[in-house]
């Protein structure tokens, strides 16, 4: 029996029970601290014995490259965007998470198809054909939502590296300048997070509290997933 | 603004689209049909598959060095596809002109399910997709075609051979034993999406003068906008 599954359709030539690693999630939106966590949580799994793939969006060998500097110029498409994203993922599901989970790694990406869908559909995208293009995808063994309200975000953004084009949905001229579109294209995400937190089963994470703090609070989730995984195969090999 | 799907986009401008395989005949037909379209007078634009700007270096390069699975192969041409929907093809439409598109939608439906891909999910993948006021299937028994293209040109490529579905070792062999699965799926898709078959054994001359008739009966009440002479 295999233990992972596919959102829709699925990919051509995968066999699902080949796949033995564990698949953990990160989502959240700009600026509240996935990359910081996902640096912690790399070596913590490593020294605890654990092979660890990280990915994140435009790693992907394919079109990583293209991807970025199509958002350079000023005629990439709402439509286009989220394909070539899309194209991007599934190239980064194909080559690297899917090899890592076959190898029995422990794959955590930083965000997967939740955030690619949330900026579709904040673009028009039909959410029934978002949801349908990403039905290639697996599903994860856990999603950690790090969750920050508005407020919570700005001061972080100001800290870092400021309000960019994309990141404030200058594409759809939603306010008058960087910080209006900011305010009101982030709004319109964290919507979008939170009614995707029920369908997709998230585990919401406040991550307004301090790094150290999140950082326990997934830590120990992950640990306990982990020893739960071990559980269930150790006695199988010991009957083998 | 909602995301308007296949069927439900209304424009005033006309779309017409060519598909078949390799040698097939129909870039000959729709480069003569935007001749005499233009000497009539219209407004026409053309789209060519696989010719986005934004995107085509990605595809060209995942091709050059066989990055491509069957799924990245039909998500990077869905990518260029929608690039040119989004500035080639529905700005036109929009404003009235008649856009011409060498391969469209039905094109990615043959490879991709030859490939290996979900029918079902590579539909929805382009249900953004403008349904053509006409789409034309160039129907040619295999031989023929291999015979025009053998003399043509040479050098197949790798995807375009289908050498990536390992049918053969030799390429013309893979070549011949794919076009072949792609009129299978062209046969299909001809009742599910009203595809027009113009049959592309007949001379020159006489496909056009049937692609005239046909194209000439949509053009009611669309304008001339050229603007000269």
């Amino acid at each position: 029996m295999s233990k992972f599954e596919f959102y829709g359709e699925g990919l051509a030539g995968v066999n699902l029970e080949e796949l033995t690693g564990t698949l953990i999630v990160i989502e959240g939106t700009d600026g509240v601290g996935r990359s910081t966590q996902i640096n912690l949580l790399r070596p913590w799994l490593e020294r605890n014995g654990h092979a660890v793939l990280d990915t994140g969006m435009t790693r992907s060998a394919l079109v990583g490259k293209g991807l970025k500097r199509a958002k350079e110029g000023n005629t990439l498409g709402s439509i286009t965007l989220s394909l070539f994203y899309a194209t991007d993922f599934a190239d980064r599901l194909e080559k690297q998470m899917i090899p890592a989970l076959r190898a029995g790694f422990v794959v955590l990406t930083d965000r997967y198809i939740y955030s690619l869908i949330a900026r579709a559909i904040v673009r028009g995208a039909d959410p029934k054909w978002i949801k349908s293009v990403y039905g290639v995808a697996l599903k994860p063994d856990a999603i950690f939502y790090l969750r920050v309200t508005l407020e919570d975000l700005i001061p972080r953004v100001l800290n870092s590296t400021g309000f960019n084009y994309w990141e404030s949905g200058m594409d759809m001229r939603l306010g008058e300048d960087l910080y209006d579109s900011f305010i009101r294209y982030q709004t319109k995400l964290i919507t979008q997070f939170d009614a995707m937190s029920q369908e997709y089963g998230f585990q919401v994470i406040d991550a307004t509290r301090s790094i150290d703090q999140v950082f326990n609070t997934l830590s120990r989730r992950i640990e306990r997933l982990l020893s739960k995984e071990e559980a269930g195969s150790l006695p199988r090999l010991a009957t083998a | 603004m909602p995301m308007k799907m296949y069927g439900q986009h209304r424009f005033p401008g006309k779309l017409f689209v060519v598909e078949g395989i390799d040698g097939s005949g129909k870039s000959t037909q729709l480069s003569l049909l935007q001749q005499w379209l233009e000497s009539e007078g219209y407004s026409v634009f053309f789209s060519a598959w696989n010719s986005s700007p934004l995107v085509k270096d990605t595809t060209s390069r995942g091709k050059k060095k066989r990055m491509l699975s069957p799924t990245t192969f039909s998500l990077i041409h869905s990518t260029d596809f929608a690039d040119r929907i989004e500035r080639e093809i529905i700005p036109p439409l929009k404003a009235g002109a008649v856009v011409l598109a060498d391969r469209y939608i039905y094109t990615a439906f043959a490879r991709d399910a030859v490939r290996g891909v979900s029918p079902k999910w590579v539909r929805e993948l382009y249900r953004f997709a403008v349904k053509p006021t006409i789409a034309f299937y160039f129907r040619v028994p295999l031989k023929v075609a291999l015979g025009r293209i053998l003399w043509g040109r040479a050098d197949l490529k790798f995807y375009e051979a289908g050498m990536d579905l390992a049918l053969s070792e030799d390429i013309e062999e893979s070549f011949e034993i794919f076009q072949g699965r792609i009129i299978e799926k062209y046969e299909e898709m001809i009742k599910e999406f009203g595809l027009t078959v113009i049959d592309a054994t007949r001379s020159i001359e006489e496909q056009q003068a049937e692609v005239r008739t046909l194209v000439a009966r949509k053009l009611d009440g669309l304008r001339k906008v050229r603007i000269g002479r």
